[in-house]
This record gives structure tokens, sequence and C-alpha cells, in this order.
């Protein structure tokens, strides 16, 4: 297997006319932590949404240039097939209001027409939530709709639901932001565990969250991929000045 | 003399406001007069034979309305079958595609058409099923009841959608879901009773309908299920009745009447207790 | 077809029961897309059954209304008489009578209509009491046309000629007064609903600044919160005389049916609508039937307009 999973060669993206991800080349390595971090507006979230497509759903949005997933183009395969391979985990949580946990979990399955026997399933589900440290917390009220689960553990659950889809690569948007510190924390130690399975890449607009939790970092400035290192390089030796600004604060 | 005029601009505010509250409450007075009218009017005449016959011919006493209120059904079934698929699949459409130029003149299309008046309606069923299927029948009438429901669906449906969170239908793409999918098995089922409320006003909207039917289904003195066929219905029934000069006839009316007043007034009720778990401005 | 390259690569890896099941999860995917493509046109097309359906009304009723265009031509709009049985067609008492409908109508109906929104828009807006004056709009508005008819031809028509006895007229009690009195009860709500939507966008500063000039409630309802409405009022008011033009069978019911222009506003009458309504089915010349047609087609015009009008005030109003 090679050790990239995901490549980048000159990779565009649009709305309309606002060029907003500029020429972006970058290796993403197997089974690591990927952050990309940067000011509001500068690209970071946008270029996260093309790995799995969702970019081009935005109408007026557009995209050109290279993203390959093992090798291959997921540019000219079905959007369908890049997401099984590629999950994603939102700023705000969204489980499925009318589903159970249960159902959240194998929401990859069931809303797709999947029948699975039920041992199958029950294996999917607990095996999930263990993943993301959820199983003992909710293990008896899986029938229950999740909301009476709080933000933290709904985020989880959200996780679980990617999770459950045995994806490659799963792509995380602010994925803190919206949670309160504990939940954050929680969340952040899931990562060094889901890394052994699955290659995480992190848009994140909190520094100290991206020098905490990734292998390598991104940083994205005005739509350009400005530096690109091991994270503990990029800040304690960032190369750009740029970074270094970012870094020590000069803008956020 | 400030003080005369303040007193004077006081006076002439609060008289503005009784006036205000009069004007406002007097529309009650002929609303309660025609409900209190309709019920005492209507309520002795009904009872399970009036429910169950058919009307006898002029002359004879008794008789009921059961041919109507079997053909309201049908007609309005049939109608829903048609207008519902159409109307939320096009209420689909618009709240997807909301910008785009196509979208722009369905939409149009959509509040012209909540404005054609009923008769004119009844007007192009006749021409387009009436005349080519050389007769009256309920699938015509149908079809007409159908065209009038179609905008109110259409615009709740859409107005139902857009009050989606984005991230809903996200969370659902982002599994790999086809879109029909994130539609019927996401999007719908949280958006239930906002699109049920809209059926439910669309099917009260044409509940009371008469001026569609006067040539399309026509009016049937006997009980029918044939849609291929005339058939009656209460708004029918109560029109040529009510314009008649017999008195059992007369009497046949008023309880239709009451009929088809309770009928509506529990269509729009349970509409209202459904808005109102959903919130949607229709 | 499913390829190797659909199938993850760490499945490739692994046993060969599990790229069995990807294989078909892929082939599945692929049965969706073929799925996903045809309700995406499906969608389509549905949308365009709208544009389809307006405009084949249009057509349909142009269609059906040329042979009286062709044998009659433009003065049958205003021609004065109407006799079917000699040929004679002539539109103008059907326009008359459904103007002078409307309008009193609109007339009755309009001092109530912005009692009601000023009341729901201004007074009170939130509370039991004006719950109960909303319902009893909403009431107004789903009471079937033919209970109306009913009821006026029971109820109003009795009143009408007592007091057209009183007043020397001869006593039918049917009549464009009549018609015009019902039809009044029944578009108030339209106006009063948009018109409270319309009071309650009036910005609270703007009302905030006349209070602190010492402004009386009457006179902030009169200078600051009308004038700031004037054209969502308007709107409703358009609203409401879209309505009227349109209603069918109340006006039917109570209005006399007769195809002589209306010398008084008590006499007997008909309205575009109701002569439609009335003699479409008895009209066994092409001519005579498309002469209805043609009605039909003035009706759809104006009140396309009309409502189109009353659209574009309220977009306009809401979007500033």
């Amino acid at each position: 297997m090679e050790s990239t999973i995901i490549k980048s060669r000159n990779f565009n993206a649009s709305f309309g006319s606002n060029h907003v991800v500029k020429n972006v080349n970058i290796d993403i390595p197997r089974n690591q932590i990927i952050a990309v971090m940067g000011p509001s507006g500068c690209g970071k979230t946008t270029y996260l949404r093309c790995i799995n497509r969702m970019h081009e759903l935005i109408p007026g949005a557009s995209s050109n240039g290279e993203m390959l997933l093992n090798g291959e183009d997921i540019y000219k395969m079905h959007p369908i097939f890049v997401r099984l391979k590629i999950g994603m985990v939102f700023q705000r949580p969204n489980p499925f209001p009318n589903l159970s946990i249960y159902d959240n979990v194998i929401a990859g399955y069931k809303l797709n027409g999947i029948k699975l026997p039920k041992p199958e399933k029950d294996r999917i589900v607990e095996h999930s939530l263990t993943r993301v440290a959820l199983w003992n917390e909710v293990k008896d009220s899986l029938n229950k709709k999740g909301s009476f689960l709080s933000g933290g553990q709904q985020q989880r659950l959200c996780i679980a639901r990617a999770v459950a889809m045995e994806p490659e690569v799963i792509l995380f948007d602010e994925p803190t932001s919206a949670l309160d510190p504990i939940s954050t924390s929680t969340v952040e130690e899931l990562f060094h565990e889901l890394k052994a399975n699955y290659t995480l890449i992190v848009v994140t607009h909190n520094m100290q969250q991206a020098a905490r939790v990734s292998d390598k970092t991104a940083f994205f400035f005005l739509g350009e991929l400005v530096e690109y290192d091991e994270t503990k390089t990029m800040f304690t030796n960032p190369k750009d000045n740029r970074t270094q600004n970012y870094i020590t604060g000069r803008f956020s | 003399m400030q003080a005369k005029s303040v007193k004077y601009r006081l006076g002439k505010s609060y008289g503005f406001q009784l006036l205000t509250y009069l004007l406002a409450f007097a529309i009650v007075v002929p609303l309660l007069a025609i409900l209190f009218y309709i019920v005492r009017a209507g309520i002795t005449r009904i009872n399970w034979h009036f429910l169950v016959n058919i009307p006898k011919p002029v002359g004879e006493s008794g008789g009921g309305i059961a041919n109507a209120i079997l053909g309201s059904i049908i007609i309005i079934a049939v109608a829903s079958i048609i207008a519902i698929p159409i109307g939320i699949m096009a209420g689909i459409y618009l709240s997807e595609n909301g910008k785009s130029r196509l979208a722009y003149w369905v939409r149009l299309s959509t509040d012209i058409l909540q404005g054609v008046p009923s008769i004119v309606i009844g007007i192009i069923a006749y021409f387009w099923l009436v005349k080519p299927l050389r007769g009256f029948s309920a699938l015509s009438g149908s079809v007409a009841l159908a065209i009038m429901m179609l905008p109110i669906i259409v615009r709740s449906t859409e107005e139902t959608l857009k009050l989606l969170p984005d991230t809903l239908k996200e969370a659902a793409l982002a599994l790999g879901m086809p879109f029909h999918r994130v539609i019927f098995k996401v999007i719908v089922p949280v958006g239930f009773s906002g699109i049920l409320s809209g059926i439910m006003l669309s099917i009260a909207r044409i509940t009371g309908e008469t001026a569609p039917l006067l040539f399309t289904a026509f009016g049937n003195p006997y009980l029918s299920v044939n849609i291929a066929k005339p058939m009656q219905s209460l708004p029918l029934l109560i029109f040529n009745y009510a314009t008649s000069p017999y008195t059992d006839w007369l009497n046949l009316a008023w309880g239709a009447s009451l009929i088809l007043l309770f009928w509506v007034l529990f269509l729009n009720i349970l509409t209202k207790l459904l808005t109102r778990k959903w919130k949607v401005q229709l | 077809m499913a390829t190797r390259s659909d199938i993850p690569l760490r499945v490739i890896h692994s046993s060969p029961e599990a790229i069995l099941k990807a294989k078909k999860r892929v082939r599945l995917s692929f049965r969706q897309i073929r799925t996903e493509n045809i309700f995406n046109k499906t969608l389509l097309i549905m949308g365009l059954v709208m544009i389809v359906l307006v405009l084949g009304i249009l057509i349909t009723l142009i269609v059906q209304s040329l042979p009286s265009i062709k044998a009659l031509g433009l003065k049958y709009l205003w021609g004065r008489t109407w006799n079917p049985v000699e040929d004679v067609y002539g539109a103008w008492p059907f326009l008359l009578g459904t103007l002078l409908t409307s309008f009193l109508a609109l007339i009755i109906s309009v001092p109530f209509s912005i009692a009601v929104a000023v009341f729901l828009g201004e007074y009170h807006v939130n509370g039991w009491i004006p719950n109960f004056l909303k319902n009893a709009v909403e009431l107004i508005a789903a009471v079937p046309s033919v209970i109306y008819g009913f009821w006026g031809l029971a109820v109003l028509v009795p009143m009408v000629r007592t007091l057209e006895g009183h007043l020397g007229v001869s006593p039918l009690g049917v009549g464009i007064f009549s018609s015009s009195l019902i039809l009044a009860i029944m578009i108030i709500p339209y106006a009063a609903s948009l018109g409270r939507s319309m009071i309650t966008l009036v910005p609270s500063h703007l009302k905030e600044a006349a209070y602190g000039l010492g402004a009386t409630r009457w006179e902030v309802i009169r200078s600051v919160i009308l004038p700031y409405t004037k054209s969502g009022l308007f709107a409703g008011i358009l609203l409401s005389l879209g309505r009227a033009l349109g209603e069918t069978m109340a006006v039917t019911m109570v209005i006399g049916n007769s195809s002589a222009i209306p010398k008084s506003i008590f006499a007997p009458g008909n309205t575009m609508a109701s002569v439609i309504a009335n003699e479409f089915t008895e009209a066994d010349k092409p001519v005579y039937l498309s002469a209805l047609i043609e009605l039909g087609l003035v009706l759809f015009l104006v009140t396309v307009v009309i409502n189109m009008i009353g659209k574009r005030v309220i977009d306009r109003f809401t979007n500033d």
C-alpha cells in the first residue's frame, strides 16, 4: 500500500468568480492526523469540502485540478463512491432527529436500503460506538432518539456514524468549535485512537488544537497552501513569514 | 389652551380605538348568524336514514344524501391522488433549485395558478376531459380540483423544506446517499408535519368547491363509484337543491350544508393543530 | 459494472468475502445512481407541469374563444344586449354586474378589513381575544361559498326584500345589492390578514419616535402605521378584489340571474362568473358557448393581472 492516500495537484476551487482555493499541491499520508488551519476565509473549509465533493453541491461552485484517492482522480467517479470512502463530520453535530441512536449509527446502511442481519448490525453499532468512547454511555438507551445527548456526545455519535461506514479517510470540519472544553478534549482524545484505522483531516480555526492533535499541519492563507510540514517543526520553526505571523497571533 | 388640545386628541384617539374595536368585532356577527342558522336548520334533518339513503324523487319525502357524501369522498380522494405526488415533487424541485431561471417561471406559474377563478378551472377541465371523453365524469371533476390543490401543496412543501437546516441534507449526502434517498428517508420524514398540513389545507380548500364541478362531475341522483361517469358531491347537491322550489329538497340541502360545514371546519382545525406543531406560515 | 478501482484499497488486501461484499455494494451504488438520475429528471418534469398547466389554461381559453371573437369582434365586450335565442351577444351587462358587485363589496368590506387588521396588528397582537378574532376571520374564509349562497337566499334575501318594500323599490330580494352584501362578508379575510401582517412589519423605532414626540395612539396609527403600510394595505385590497371578481356560487344564488343591464343596485343582474355557471351547460350553439368562454378568458386575464400586481407590491414592500 502506498503511503500517500490523498494527493492534490494544482487544485483550485471557486464560488462563481470568487477564486477561494488557489493551486493547492499536497500529499496526505495514510493513518495520520493532518490539521488544516488558517484565518477565516482562507479557503480551508472549501478545500476540505472538495475532498469529499460536497463543495460542488452549492449552486455556482466549481473546481479544477487533480484530487487523487489511492491514485485515482475522485472527480472522475460518481460522488457517491467518493463519499463511501471519505466520511465527514460537521461543525454542528447533526444526528438525524427522527432516528434512534442505534439507527443513527447504522444510518449509512439503513437509509441506503442495505439490509443487514441483526447480529451484524449490532456488531457494527457496538464497534463504532466503542471506537468513539460512547458505548458505555448509551448502551442502555440505544432505542431512544439522540436529543437528550450533550453536544459532545452528539458529535461523537456523528463520528460513530461516519466510522460505521468503514471509510479510509474521515474529514472533520471544525468539529469542536460548537462544543464545550471538556467535550472538546474528549473528541481530541478520540483522534489518536482513530488514527490507527483511518486517516484524519481536521480543519480547525484553533491553532492550539492543531498543535495538540496533529502529525502534520497545513497552513492556508488567502486561498493558498502556504506551508505544510510536521506539526512540531511548523510550530517551532515555521519557514514562511505568513505562518510565523499567524502562529504568533498577528492576525487570526 | 394646551391642556384642552391634549384632552381632545386623547379623546379622539380613544374614539377611533372604540370604532376600530366595534368594526373589528362586527365581523363576528354575520359569521355567528350563518353558523347558528345552518346548525339550526340542518340539525333536525340529520339522522342515520339521512346519511345512508339517496334522494327520493320529487314529491316523496325522506331520502338522504348518501350519494353526495360518497361522491365527495371519492372525488376528493382521486383529486388528492393526482395532486399530492405532483405537488410535493414540484415543491421539492423549487426548494432544491431555488435560484435557477426555470425555477422562477415555475414559481410564477404556481402563483398565477393560485389566483385562477374556480369556474375557469371548471371550463378547462371540461375541454380537457369532458369533451374528449364525451361525457361528464367524476374524474374530470377530480382533475379540476387537483389543479386547484397543486399551488397550495407546492407552496407549503417548498416553505417547509426551506425551513429545514442544510446540515441535515449534508449529513445524509456525506454518508454516500443518493439524492432521492436523502429526500425520502431524511428530509421528508423530518418535514413531514409541515408537508402534511399543506396537504390538509388544500383538501379543506377544495372540499367546499362547487364551481369546478358544475360541468365536470355534474352530479348524479344515484349512488355511484364509477369515476368515469357523473357523480354527486355535497356542494353540488346543496347548490342544485337549494335553488329548487321543492321543500323536501330544501330540507336535504340544509342537512347537507351542516355536514359540509362540519367537514370543512374539522379539516381546518386539524390543519391548525398540525401547523402549530410545525410553525410554517402557509 | 463494478471495477477494481471502485473497491476500497484496504478491502482488496483482506479476505475474498470482504471483496465480494464490497463488489455487491458497488453494484448497489450504480443502481442508486441510475434511480437518482430518474428522480432528478422527474422533479424537473413536475416543476414543468406547473408551467404547462398555466400555458394550457391560457391557450385553451383563447382557442375556445376564437369562434366568438371571429364572429362578434371586440364590440362584443360593450354590447348591451344578451339574447342567445336571437343570436345577439353583448357582454356589457355582465361586465357591469361584475364591476358593481365587486366594487360595492369592496367598499362595504374594506373598513371592516382594515379595522380587523389594525386591531390585530397594533392594538392587540397577542392574547386570547385576538386569537378569537383571528380564528373568526379564518373561519369566514373557510366557509364554502355555496353555503354563503344558501344562507343568503334563505336569510339575507328576505331581509333585503323587506328593505326594498320600505324603499318603494320592487321587492325581489335578489339582486346586485344582496350579492354585494354576501360578497362583502366573504372577502373580509383577504384584506384583513394581509393588512395585519403588513402592520406588524412596521419598525418599532418609527412608532417610538412618534410616541416620543407626544403623539396619541390614534395619531401614531394615522400618521406612521397607515402611511407606512399603504402599499401593503393596497395589495390586500387588490387580493380581496381578485377574490370578489372570481367568486361564483354565492353570487349566482343571490343575484337574480337577469341578463338585462341592471337599472339600480336593487335590480337583478349577472356577473361574468354567474352567467357562465348558469348558461354553460345550456349553450347549444358554438358561438353561444364561445361567447361564454370569452368571458372566462376576460375573467382569467383580469384576475391574474390583479393578483400579480398585488404580489409584486407585497414583494417590494417586504424586501425594502
